[in-house]
């Protein structure tokens, strides 16, 4: 794609929480547009760089769902220092995946997990590292305010693409019917 | 799941009345449920292989009627009217109270399976609220004192038929009679003035009237008519929508009750013009109690030569009428869904073209009118269609029956002709204080003091004829919360943005009532009604969310109040969220809490 670099670089974070890191293989998915990319912007926290704390950013792309207390601070920090925060891919905009444990209740499954099963120990762990589990898996919308949704699982390459680009050179981001048309 | 044996013996008689016809087994399993209270899996299974039917489809269609039941709800199976006028009128405390006596939870049938207490849509007695149904049979008037008798019948396991009588009587409650709730009837004038002009004359008569359909989308009924008279098809049939779900609407309810006979002779004379020669009434569920009355002046019509073969002596003229019963589930009063559940289907409404008039009931040729619409045939049969099209306005002629609820002194029908000005409905029905009018129900829309001097007619303010009153000390949040339960309730769930777009504006909105909602949720329910209401497959979705958006814009404080300052906040107790966990765990150090906001100045 043809276009006139911005006046100053976009800083860009990206985080997975309870996901499966499929949207950020999806990113790397666009290829040698990577190079175009980081002609763009730069890269703040991400996985892509190991930064740990978040420095003020203008892009947050997020991927996974809330589900525990951890998926909470970061989604907070990166909410926080970012002006505008994506939900990328089913997880992050519905629960997806992860919420399939929705219908039963956490302690029961902790304890299953950690106490009923055969060679298991005899108690949850109480390592106060550890962070805890939610009661329900949860969308990122129901946590902090968001302000785009990328739908797929996980979106492609492109429409990350598209959806970057629209934004870096100031347009209304627009994903047309193909590029979240999965059958 | 204690009672897993069929009883064929119970069965098979209502199977054998229905023909064993695949096409009824909506009426059969109303009636098995009638008998048994329930339907298990053991009876969804027989009345499947003695339909040769397969089990699921059986089960699709009891899972689709709210009125069908699939687990026990008990003996006694009690549902209060949760329309915004029954709240209004003081249900939610009356069904705290019955709760609390018989010691349950709502929805939660009792140990010994004796009742079960729920909530149910509209049932059409917003004058006379608030209203329960108990195994579908409608109480009217309720107190407390009346609720206490009722849990102690209840209790001591009285048959429903030995509870007293005027539990269940039902006022018409007429208070203002104009062209048809006020003339003078004779059996049979309408059907022999009809047929004194032949069929082709009697439709230049409809033309001439400029009739049109009083449900509320008022298409002229004439052109529909000529339409299914035309379309090709070796059987015709006339549809009277008698599932009145409206909220707000009773008005079908008192014509199938006190004027019936001119409900079928207009039915008759449809058939007479189009040809048809068989009608069906779809009555809603809630309105069962109406069945008995319905059918004995079906008979006595029958007797007098008024249905039947030959009927008024007229060679060939053979038409006849069955009653059809619904089971809870409002997207039936749609055409096409009403045509589904004639089939015994669940009532998704077809994609339309074709529509009734050419592919109908069985895929026939069908007219589907509304119970007014066709009393309304028998005035224009009586007087002609130009005297007809005398009264009310240019595009709206005649009269239209108005169903006036909540903050009135006087609620009850008020028939006027059409163009009245709601100003002169408020003031008939005593509303002194009234800050909106909620016309045309749930689906219809919220007029402020500003817009009382409005004309009812098609070419203002169209209406169905609900007309709910809310005096100076209403909140129409409270309202605007109802009808989104409501929609969320009622919609069918066969397309994505209705489904959906009803489950995430309750949600919303209950996130606002909770004061966890700001200006962001505010602006998504703006975007999810237009997303709904261009996207939805039937009117149902499409109507969804009109007066949730006449209240945002026309009561904006309503709204405005509730919403919190902040960016964004969730609309549950992160921290409690953790509970469950920190419980197993057995920890309650720093780290197993979280705040419940984002540090203060946080939000962008």
């Amino acid at each position: 794609m043809n276009m006139r670099p911005p006046m100053k670089k976009l800083k860009v974070a990206t985080a997975s929480l309870s996901g499966c890191f499929g949207c950020h293989m999806s990113l790397l998915d666009i290829d040698e547009r990577l190079l175009e990319l980081a002609k763009l912007v730069d890269f703040d926290k991400s996985p892509i760089t190991d930064i740990k704390e978040c420095g003020p950013c203008d892009i947050a792309l997020i991927e996974g769902a809330v589900c525990n207390s951890e998926n909470v601070h970061v989604l907070r920090e990166l909410r926080k220092n970012c002006k505008m925060l994506v939900a990328v891919g089913a997880c992050a905009i519905t629960g997806g995946l992860p919420a399939q444990r929705n219908r039963f209740d956490v302690g029961d499954i902790l304890e299953r997990c950690y106490c009923d099963m055969p060679g298991a120990q005899t108690r949850v762990p109480d390592d106060p590292e550890l962070p805890l589990l939610l009661d329900k898996v949860y969308p990122l919308n129901e946590i902090v305010r968001v302000d785009y949704f990328i739908p797929g699982c996980p979106p492609s390459g492109d429409a990350l693409w598209k959806y970057l680009t629209d934004l870096i050179s100031g347009r209304m981001p627009r994903l047309d019917y193909q590029s979240f048309r999965f059958d | 799941m204690t009672e897993a044996i069929v009883e064929p013996e119970i069965l098979e008689p209502i199977i054998a009345r229905f023909n064993g016809d695949p096409g009824n087994l909506l009426q059969i399993l109303i009636e098995a449920q009638n008998a048994l209270d329930w339907l298990s899996p053991a009876t969804q299974g027989f009345i499947a292989r003695s339909l040769d039917l397969p089990v699921t489809r059986v089960a699709k269609v009891v899972q689709f009627y709210t009125h069908l039941y699939d687990t026990p709800r008990g003996k006694y199976r009690v549902l209060f009217s949760h329309n915004i006028t029954d709240r209004m009128a003081g249900s939610p405390a009356l069904m705290a109270h019955m709760l609390k006596r018989l010691k349950l939870k709502r929805g939660v049938v009792s140990e010994d399976g004796l009742v079960s207490v729920g909530k149910t849509s509209c049932t059409g007695m917003c004058d006379q609220g608030p209203a329960i149904l108990v195994n579908n049979r409608a109480i009217t008037k309720l107190t407390l004192r009346r609720i206490d008798e009722i849990c102690d019948l209840i209790r001591a396991k009285a048959p429903l038929a030995n509870w007293p009588a005027h539990y269940f009587r039902v006022e018409d409650n007429i208070e203002r009679a104009d062209m048809l709730l006020g003339s003078a009837y004779a059996p049979g004038e309408a059907l022999r003035a009809a047929i004194a002009c032949g069929p082709t004359g009697m439709m230049a008569e409809m033309r001439k009237s400029n009739l049109r359909g009083r449900g509320g989308a008022g298409f002229t009924t004439a052109v529909k008519w000529e339409a299914c008279r035309d379309a090709p098809g070796d059987e015709r049939y006339i549809v009277c929508n008698a599932d009145e779900g409206e909220p707000g609407t009773f008005k079908d309810r008192v014509l199938l009750q006190s004027f019936s006979e001119r409900v079928f002779e207009g039915m008759a004379i449809a058939g007479y013009v189009t040809g048809a020669r068989k009608g069906l009434v779809y009555l809603r569920g809630e309105y069962t109690y109406l069945r008995a009355p319905l059918e004995a002046k079906l008979s006595e019509m029958r007797r007098n030569r008024l249905l039947g073969m030959s009927i008024c002596g007229v060679p060939g003229f053979d038409f006849d009428i069955v009653i059809h019963m619904g089971a809870g589930a409002y997207v039936c009063g749609e055409e096409t869904a009403l045509i589904e559940s004639l089939e015994g289907k669940p009532g998704h409404p077809r994609i339309r073209p074709p529509f009734p008039v050419t592919c109908g009931y069985k895929n026939k040729p069908t007219v589907v009118n509304n119970v007014e619409t066709l009393c309304k045939v028998t005035e224009v049969a009586l007087h002609g269609g130009l005297a007809y099209a005398g009264t009310g306005t240019r595009q709206s002629a005649g009269t239209k029956i108005i169903s006036v609820s909540g903050d009135v002194e006087r609620p009850g029908l008020y028939e006027y002709p059409f163009g009245v000005r709601v100003s002169q409905v408020l003031e008939d029905a005593g509303a002194y204080d009234a800050i909106a009018v909620q016309i045309s129900g749930a689906a219809g829309q919220c007029l402020t003091p500003q817009e009382f001097g409005r004309r009812i007619a098609f070419e203002d303010v169209p209406t169905s004829g609900s007309f709910m009153v809310f005096g100076n000390n209403r909140d129409l949040f409270e309202a605007a919360l109802n009808y989104a339960h409501f929609f969320e309730h009622e919609s069918c769930g066969f397309c994505t943005p209705c489904r959906v777009g009803s489950a995430l504006v309750a949600r919303i909105m209950e996130k606002i009532h909770s004061g966890h909602g700001a200006r962001y949720e505010f602006n998504e329910l703006t975007r999810i009604s237009q997303l709904m209401s261009t996207s939805s497959h039937c009117g149902l979705g499409s109507a969804a969310t009109n007066a949730l958006q006449d209240i945002m814009k026309k009561f904006p404080t309503a709204f405005d109040r509730r919403l919190i300052k902040r960016d964004f906040e969730p609309g549950f107790d992160l921290d409690a969220a953790l509970a469950r966990a920190r419980e197993v765990s057995a920890r309650d150090d720093a780290n197993a809490h979280l705040d419940a906001h984002l540090a203060e100045g946080a939000d962008a």
